[in-house]
């Protein structure tokens, strides 16, 4: 943490410090950008509190030992696990507490090798290039394969342990995967489960919070909803959320996208009309109705 | 005899701290870092062994320091140095390098004088230590 030392204070005004740092600003706009995810948000807010303060008693000359940052966030798919990992890096970076505030995001093929003496290196690698900022891996439990003894994720997991372990000051790690299978993978590796001090739960959308996440979705593409459109895609929301491979907020943005497509597809069909931007701008009722999931109840996954 | 050269060579010896920012400035000027160890301190010696791989992408000095100390700890009695290379259009060199440990003891050199024709003499400097076999010449 090489910030400028400010001198040793006695008093520090709470608003000031805050201001400081700009920290309100990205914790408003995690409030905005993000719907849902109240237990998420309330714990990033306490893990903000907490570094203020650490930072404040640093200043004071109170100082305890760095804390652990390193987290899990667990949840199903599309929750916003990876969007919130680049939220908390900006966070750890504006305290203070990593000094570049990189996101470097890998899975288990950029940690583990091939043959035997591959994977040493190439964790290594990884682990250099995130020093400083955050290391994301996704889809963590992959890297144990319990069927498997000699599989090369073992190795990695060791590197991974110690320099979380002796270089904590360098490097904050998040782990991320699907809840049951982190729990899996968590109890077959009790090392990870205490050197994380954060286990953060992404529960699932509501369907009205599906609903918004549309909206703004639509609304940065430059697209919106006429009002039947919206009553339609409310019903669309609830019956795909039934079928099988549903994953939230991803979900919703597939969609969306196929709903261009129908959309651009309607225009170009009456050529010749005169288009108004309004037109263009808006998606209506006959798009959402034209998918699959309105038809026979969902035999394909992720189709319409 | 202490050898000098490259960056900051008629300084003291740089701490691990002040190592660590010299390696920032590399790294936020864009340029690799690349560890190199030798046990050949001869002044024309452009071949040092490397450390690993050239540390392409990134952002903290921190890796850099890593893998330092694992080099000192194999080849704490050696000269290690640390380079920079710029890939760049128009560089595509080592823009800065400078040694960062030594060994405890460097018997400096020798002086050879050899006797040509017409009482003519050229010179030869050889490291006392290279006298010894490769991995055997600082203890």
């Amino acid at each position: 943490m090489d910030l400028d030392i400010a001198p040793m204070t006695d008093a520090v005004n709470l608003r000031d410090e805050l201001e400081a740092v700009g920290i309100e600003e990205i914790l408003s706009q995690l409030d905005r950008e993000l719907i849902g995810l109240r237990p998420v948000k309330t714990r990033i807010r306490e893990i903000a509190s907490l570094l203020l303060i650490e930072r404040i008693r640093k200043r004071m000359g109170l100082a305890s030992e760095a804390p652990t940052l390193h987290m899990s966030f667990t949840g199903n798919p599309g929750t916003g696990k990876t969007t919130v990992a680049l939220r908390i890096a900006s966070i750890l970076h504006r305290l203070g507490f990593v000094r570049r505030g990189q996101v470097v995001s890998v899975t288990r093929d950029e940690l583990v090798g091939q043959y035997i003496g591959h994977t040493a290196p190439k964790t290594k690698e990884i682990l250099k290039k995130a020093m400083g900022g955050v290391l994301f891996i996704d889809e963590a439990y992959y890297l144990h394969r319990p069927d498997n003894e000699r599989d090369y994720g073992q190795e990695a997991i060791e590197i991974l342990l110690q320099v979380m372990e002796s270089q904590r000051e360098d490097l904050v790690v998040i782990l991320a995967g699907y809840g049951d299978r982190m729990d899996k993978f968590f109890a077959s590796n009790p090392g990870f489960r205490s050197r994380i001090a954060h286990h953060i739960d992404f529960p699932d959308y509501a369907d009205d919070e599906l609903l918004a996440i549309a909206e703004l979705m639509l609304r940065d593409m430059n697209y919106g909803f006429t009002s039947d459109a919206r009553a339609e895609f409310v019903r669309y929301i609830a019956l795909r959320k039934t079928q099988p491979l549903f994953s939230n907020a991803r979900s919703i943005r597939n969609a969306l996208d196929r709903l261009r497509l129908r959309q651009a597809n309607r225009l170009v069909a009456g050529l010749d009309r005169v288009l108004t931007a309004d037109d263009i701008r808006s998606i209506e009722a006959s798009d959402v109705l034209a998918s699959r999931v309105f038809g026979k109840g969902g035999k394909s996954a992720e189709a319409g | 005899m202490r050898i000098t050269q490259g960056c900051f060579s008629f300084l003291p010896d740089l701490t691990d701290e002040q190592i660590s920012r010299q390696v920032q400035y590399c790294l936020e000027q864009g340029w690799a870092v690349n560890i190199e160890f030798t046990d050949d301190p001869h002044p024309r010696n452009n071949f040092w062994e490397m450390w690993g791989l050239p540390m392409f992408d990134l952002r903290d000095a921190a890796g850099v320091m890593m893998e330092l100390n694992e080099c000192r700890k194999v080849y704490g009695n050696s000269y290690i140095r640390l380079s920079a290379f710029d890939s760049s259009h128009g560089w595509e060199s080592v823009r800065l390098s400078f040694i960062v440990n030594r060994p405890k003891e460097e018997p400096g050199f020798r002086l050879d004088r050899h006797e040509v024709a017409g009482r003519n003499i050229r010179y030869t400097t050889s490291s006392y230590a290279a006298d010894r076999p490769e991995g055997r010449r600082y203890g």
